[in-house]
């Protein structure tokens, strides 16, 4: 027997996953963010039920701060794939008085999504989300399962979880509890990038380095936006950057680049030894940043 | 590149963290983040030596008490492997979390402490790895520097290491034997020539030359996860079973039969996608087509006809109890194996199994978390699993406590 190359077992394994959610919940919901994990996601997805369709809505949870590039990319990616797809929008919540904007230089709407997640999870009484979200992406993550049960305020008990043995996945929920999902939970991020490569997946152009006026704050380049608070310190630049990770304008920070395909990029992040997360600033703000944000139902 | 899952146990001071941490560290898997966190950790408490623990202490309680609370999945790889290590936490729960952790593993690592040898916990964690027939067990003789790279300390723990092997005479792993110090590196990635009288691999090297065991041998079955129905263009009347082979191969021709309604027929088409294959094996998620219109669903099975498993309303099991609930004799459970389903009542419980001392039967009329035991189940229908021994991925199973839906039990079917 050949030894099976870890792509196509970590493949095999993600789309397992995506079935045991479509046969065992009544109401999933893909959770879609335009970002390179989600569009993995939404790849696995139709190769696990093609020919049949995807038997998932998509949801977007749209922070209003989101890089043009990746809504464009958002919207096309949509039609190819024939799905239905919610957006809820981070300003009604704000409007509606149930968050309140952060202020200040490091204000950002990312921890914000929260709220306006959950309603709409009620809205819709969705009992399983699928997410993109990878063990290897930081440490309390590496502690999370691959059907992770929430009550009903969307709280992760980490002391609580329920053991995860073999490939027998239990999706028994009471009333009122869901089921976040994540298929790709023993993906890296390399993993994810040689699959992009491999399966040949388009992906928002930020991601690939391009001409962009920056913002220079505390050593790192922030997208120039109309949502960033800028401060006397700031400094204005230009330069050729991409994007690893894309999340908010306000919290991703950008990476001085020339790779300007997929191959270019994967030869790029292996030779670095920086993480995937040390271009968010959110997750800078302390060493539990995720986790405290996971407890109040983050993703 | 292939991946090789690894398994990892020891108790709070056995030092897990820091040979995870070593590992990584001197495989240059870890991040330029993660390396600045450790020598920020080490300065604030003004060590010697590098303090890896911060890289698997991922919870904010973990931290503050300094232990390790909940499995945590680390990975790495290097040139031609990429490694999942499922890290198991060496306190009070451990049984419930190595058992967890090492369900998915090939190779376990345990630590032993060179100056302490064999603990009770050693006995433990050498018959999950028994109970779960993981093909390899690495033993790490941890801080050969505390006993000045002593090589009669070594032999001695390593004599009692085999004494334990050959203890069970129905598990024979590949053993290894390897003395380090993961404060210091010795034979985890590099030599320093501190154990000249050690002539075999160091931990990395054994972890890279582990053949991984990538597909199950044996019969041929599969869980039916949903059943397809597609009618367009391209697809008339399409009806295909998805599922993922849990062992053995499957072809084109092939004679199936349906568990339990026993029905057979022959495989017409094996798809992956768009691809349509004349063979699949085990691990493959596919979609399987059949030449007549039988009857199957999710909670079925399908096996090769003539190997079918025995289906029996009664189970022979080694359980091990996960939950803080006590399960008392006369409890019903929900059962899953794979993708199956059923009702199951908790008819006898045989004796309960001391890991550190398996030679012993205790009486009981309960289990309580992370208690061990030989029980007998009845099913309100027979479940068609194989014995653990014979084929891993249809002899486990899990139970579900139908009032709290939390997996309370896993359970793995005996001969």
């Amino acid at each position: 027997m050949t030894v099976k190359d870890h792509i196509k077992t970590l493949e095999d394994e993600s789309i397992f996953i995506m079935r045991e959610v479509a046969a065992q919940f009544n109401k999933p919901v893909l959770l879609f963010s335009g970002g390179k994990d989600s569009i993995t996601l939404a790849h696995l997805a139709k190769k696990a039920f093609y020919p049949a369709k995807i038997p998932f809505t998509f949801m977007h949870i749209d922070t209003g701060h989101n890089f043009q590039e990746t809504i464009d990319f958002r919207d096309e990616l949509i039609a190819e794939l024939g799905v239905d797809l919610i957006v809820r929008y981070v300003q009604d919540s704000i409007d509606q008085n149930k968050v309140k904007e952060e202020t200040g230089k490091y204000a950002s709407r990312n921890s914000l999504q929260t709220v306006t997640l959950l309603d709409a999870i009620e809205e819709f009484g969705f009992d399983a989300c699928l997410g993109g979200a990878r063990r290897d992406e930081e440490k309390s993550r590496a502690k999370e399962r691959i059907f992770s049960v929430r009550d009903d305020f969307g709280q992760w008990d980490a002391k609580k979880q329920r053991p995860e043995l073999f490939q027998i996945l239990n999706g028994k929920i009471n009333f009122g509890e869901n089921v976040r999902a994540f298929p790709i939970s023993n993906w890296t991020e390399e993993d994810v990038w040689t699959y992009i490569l491999q399966e040949n997946l388009k992906l928002p152009s930020i991601y690939f380095a391009h001409e962009r006026k920056l913002v220079k704050r505390d050593g790192a380049y922030l997208a120039y936006s109309d949502y960033l608070n800028l401060v006397p310190t700031d400094e204005i630049v230009e330069s050729k950057v991409r994007f690893r990770t894309v999340g908010d304008m306000t919290c991703t920070a950008a990476l001085v680049s020339d790779a300007d395909t997929v191959e270019k990029v994967l030869n790029e992040n292996k030779a670095s030894k920086h993480s995937e997360r040390g271009a968010r600033i959110d997750d800078q703000r302390s060493e539990s940043a995720l986790e405290q944000r996971k407890k109040g139902g983050y993703f | 590149m292939d991946l090789l899952r690894i398994s990892t146990a020891g108790s709070v001071d056995d030092g897990k963290s820091t040979l995870i941490g070593r590992l990584l560290y001197d495989t240059n898997a870890l991040t330029k983040e993660q390396e600045q966190l450790i020598e920020k950790k080490t300065a604030e408490k003004g060590l010697k030596d590098l303090d890896f623990s911060v890289i698997t202490d991922g919870l904010i309680a973990e931290r503050e008490q300094g232990i390790t609370i909940d499995v945590a999945h680390i990975y790495f790889s290097t040139k031609n492997r990429k490694f999942i290590i499922a890290d198991s936490p060496g306190h009070v729960e451990y049984t419930r979390n190595m058992v967890t952790g090492a369900s998915n593993a090939e190779v376990s690592i345990i630590l032993i402490d060179a100056r302490k040898g064999l603990l009770e916990q050693s006995y433990r964690h050498f018959y999950i790895s028994q109970l779960l027939r993981l093909n390899t067990v690495v033993f790490c003789i941890n801080k050969m520097d505390l006993v000045d790279y002593s090589e009669d300390t070594f032999l001695k723990i390593a004599a009692d290491v085999k004494q334990m092997v050959d203890s069970y005479t129905n598990y024979q792993p590949n053993v290894e034997i390897v003395p380090i110090s993961s404060l210091k590196g010795d034979n985890v990635v590099h030599e320093f020539g501190n154990t000249p009288w050690y002539q075999g691999p160091a931990l990395n090297e054994i972890l890279h030359e582990i053949t991984p065991d990538a597909s199950e041998d044996g019969d041929f079955r599969m869980d039916i996860q949903q059943v397809l129905h597609v009618q367009n263009d391209n697809f008339v009347d399409f009806r295909g079973f998805s599922g993922r082979i849990s062992s053995g191969t499957l072809k084109i021709g092939d004679e199936l039969t349906v568990l339990p309604s026993g029905k057979v027929s022959t495989v017409k088409e094996i798809r992956q996608y768009e691809t349509v294959l004349e063979e699949a094996n085990a691990g493959d998620s596919v979609i399987v087509s059949l030449s007549d219109e039988v009857d199957a669903s999710r909670g079925s099975l399908f096996a090769k006809t003539g190997e079918e498993p025995v289906g029996a309303k009664s189970l022979n099991a080694t359980l091990v109890w996960l939950n803080e609930d006590v399960a008392n004799i006369g409890g019903r459970y929900l059962i899953q194996a794979g993708s199956r389903q059923n009702q199951a009542k908790l008819q006898q419980i045989d004796y309960l199994i001391p890991p550190e001392n398996p030679q012993l039967k205790l009486e009981s009329a309960k289990l309580s978390l992370n208690d061990i035991a030989k029980v007998e189940l009845r099913l309100a229908q027979p479940l068609f699993l194989d014995s653990y021994e014979k084929n891993k991925a249809n002899g486990a199973f899990i139970l579900i406590d139908p009032q709290t839906n939390n997996t309370c039990a896993v359970g793995f079917v005996e001969s």
